[in-house]
């Protein structure tokens, strides 16, 4: 069985109707533990105090914001290509998952970022290039809006999606780029000094994995709603013809 | 006391998980407001469109 096949408004919903209840399941399962683990039963850092236990949140948020932009240019891109309206309703129904992923990133660094630089705000290269990410979102999310044809609309938010993907590239990567600015480099990292540890990795982990499922889960619920609506403009538009 | 001691930072520390989950919450109501809708919709459309037909 191909993977185009699922291409098919009818088979996606098939099989979403089986994926969709697990996923939410295990998103709201993983989310609780992580999240309780996190807050109720890991110490303080000896840095950072008790501000350790926004990580729980702020990791996962960011992680998604980003790598939600990523998928949606994955799914732009097989519309360009391969025209399949499912990839592109599954970009539109991405958006306000990402968008809302990356006001959480925004909100907890800004409120971790107070009591820790002693600034909610910087112009540092990553929380500036998150900044015009979140635009991006918004900006995407008005454009699918404000156009009536659903397949001109799929076409240019696609190209908005292609470029906006040089600000999440950069939401992930400025740290690398530029050796400057407040923000610290990656908490989960394979490099053992910048790695956070082990007591805050674990329910870290656990979060994530929570949060996965719940962006998986939204986005099934979003699509399955795009597809539906989709299906009755049709219905609608072939009623009003009938009756010109 | 329910709550962790989280020292002088309880202010920061409650108010980023209260802003995350009132999003996230906000986010999946919305998202199953308008599915319920969308899907209500479509069945009443497809049921006149075969008493139509």
């Amino acid at each position: 069985m191909s993977l185009w096949e699922y291409a098919n408004p009818r088979r996606f919903m098939r099989l979403t109707d089986i994926v969709l209840p697990w996923s939410a399941g295990g998103a709201a399962l993983l989310m609780t533990v992580g999240l309780i683990w996190g807050f109720f039963f890991t110490p303080d850092d000896y840095e950072q105090g008790s501000t350790v236990k926004i990580i729980f949140i702020h990791v996962p948020a960011a992680m998604l914001a980003i790598n939600t932009w990523f998928m949606m240019l994955v799914t732009s891109l097989v519309w360009l290509i391969r025209r399949h309206h499912v990839s592109a309703l599954a970009a539109k129904a991405a958006a306000p998952v990402g968008v809302t992923m990356t006001l959480i990133a925004l909100f907890t660094g800004a409120i971790w970022g107070e009591p820790m630089w002693g600034t909610y705000w910087a112009w540092d290269p990553r929380l500036t290039s998150f900044m015009i990410l979140f635009v991006f979102y918004l900006g995407y999310i008005a454009l699918w809006a404000a156009i009536e044809d659903p397949d001109t609309a799929a076409d240019l938010t696609s190209i908005l999606c292609i470029v906006g993907s040089v600000f999440a590239f950069l939401s992930r990567y400025a740290v690398m780029f530029w050796n400057q600015g407040l923000h610290q480099g990656a908490s989960l990292s394979l490099d053992k000094a910048q790695h956070v540890a082990d007591v805050f990795s674990n329910p870290l982990y656990v979060s994530i994995a929570g949060f996965i499922l719940f962006f998986i889960a939204m986005v099934l619920l979003r699509t399955r709603t795009e597809i539906r609506a989709r299906r009755m403009s049709a219905l609608i538009a072939r009623e009003r013809q009938e009756a010109a | 006391m329910f709550l962790p001691d989280l020292g002088k930072y309880t202010v920061p520390v409650l108010g980023a998980y209260a802003v995350a989950l009132l999003l996230i919450l906000i986010l999946t109501v919305q998202s199953l407001i308008r599915a319920a809708r969308i899907k209500r919709d479509l069945a009443e459309t497809e049921e006149r469109r075969k008493h139509h037909d």
